[in-house]
């Protein structure tokens, strides 16, 4: 039974769940500048997700977590990905063109080694929060569906 | 031979993978050495994109005058990684419906069942 | 070991994996990396971000990542779908 687990887990799990999900979020924002980006930011989240259903038993974090909006959420991930790579199509599909600009992370870089600007990139920093909505969407989606799942199977084989 | 270390360790892994391939008949088993072979066919990515004594290739307060390992395998790696993990969770759902509709995941029993 | 094709052919594919390996240039001296070089070289100036890896995978290659991020979709609406009618 995927039940939920003892009262040192869950008070674990409430005091760890805000600190990796701020984690995975400053992973994603400062992916242009130092290791990380959308894909791994995505992933921390979502492992945080993956703890509060392991934590908490399926019935009780359905109510929080909705599958309807998760599935909204990466559906906006990847139009908004696709949309930035359009901007750009006065020169070329997927042209950088809010580079070095001046507008929103668009101030030039220092060429060589920098201890680095968060208001550099151009659209990479823009395409590294879309897919980090995506995938943290996405892999939530798949935990979700596969652990309510087994689940529903479990309790018919019960039956 | 030494000096080539990475690539034995991607032999290991593949041949694990290729043998659980061959030889086993749980279904689960199977997506495990599925998985055991994509981390190798990573593993061999990266080791083909290493310099001797190079950093990673990002300049945020990175050391000065040193080398720079090829990004463009790193890059690939990222994206597979991520599909990886969506393709197995994929290839695990289809294992929990073929679960719960014959009640085993031996493949010699579902082609029984089958028949 | 009941079936002594397959036994035969895993020999085959790890002698196989093995010559090549030993046959392989040595770790750690990539022989052509012209475009890497490029990269290394060019990506601070035209595109303005510091991580290297970052700017080939949302600028240089970016096809790559759309056809990842559509791949991503893929597996989960076969999911979703595949439990649509198990959660019944």
């Amino acid at each position: 039974m995927i039940g939920g687990m003892s009262r040192i887990v869950r008070t674990m799990t409430t005091l760890i769940f805000g600190f990796i999900l701020v984690y995975g979020f400053y992973v994603i924002a400062h992916g242009h500048i130092s290791p990380g980006g959308g894909f791994q930011g995505g992933a921390i989240v979502a492992s945080a997700f993956a703890l509060l259903l392991v934590t908490y038993g399926t019935d009780q974090i359905q109510s929080y977590l909705s599958k309807d909006l998760l599935s909204i959420l990466e559906s906006t991930g990847l139009v908004l990905f696709i949309t930035f790579a359009f901007l750009g199509l006065g020169a070329t599909f997927f042209y950088n063109f809010v580079s070095n600009s001046g507008g929103l992370f668009g101030s030039p870089t220092t060429i060589g080694v920098n201890p680095g600007d968060l208001n550099t990139g151009g659209t990479i920093a823009l395409m590294n929060m879309a897919v980090g909505l995506e995938v943290l969407a996405a892999l939530g989606v798949i935990v979700l569906t596969m652990s309510v799942a087994a689940e529903t199977i479990q309790k018919k084989e019960k039956q | 031979m030494i000096g080539n270390f990475p690539f034995i360790a991607v032999i290991i892994l593949i041949g694990l993978g290729v043998y659980s391939l061959l030889f086993k008949k749980n279904l689960i088993k199977i997506a495990i050495g599925l998985t055991l072979i994509e981390s190798g066919v990573n593993l061999f990515l990266i080791a083909l994109g290493f310099r001797k004594g190079a950093v990673a290739p990002i300049y945020t307060q990175a050391p000065e005058g040193v080398k720079m390992v090829l990004p463009t395998p790193q890059a690939l790696c990222l994206t597979s990684i991520v599909i990886g993990v969506a393709t197995t969770a994929l290839i695990l759902s289809i294992v929990m419906v073929i679960y719960q509709k014959y009640g085993t995941i031996n493949t010699d029993e579902i082609r029984r069942l089958r028949g | 070991m009941k079936k002594p094709v397959f036994f035969i052919a895993f020999i085959f594919f790890l002698a196989f994996m093995v010559l090549a390996a030993i046959g392989m240039r040595p770790f750690g001296e990539p022989s052509i990396s012209n475009m890497d070089d490029y990269f290394i070289e060019n990506a601070q100036a035209e595109t303005a971000a510091n991580n290297v890896v970052t700017t080939i995978v949302f600028d240089y290659r970016g096809f790559d990542t759309l056809g990842e991020g559509t791949v991503l979709f893929t597996a989960v609406v076969g999911i979703v779908a595949l439990f649509r009618e198990v959660a019944k």
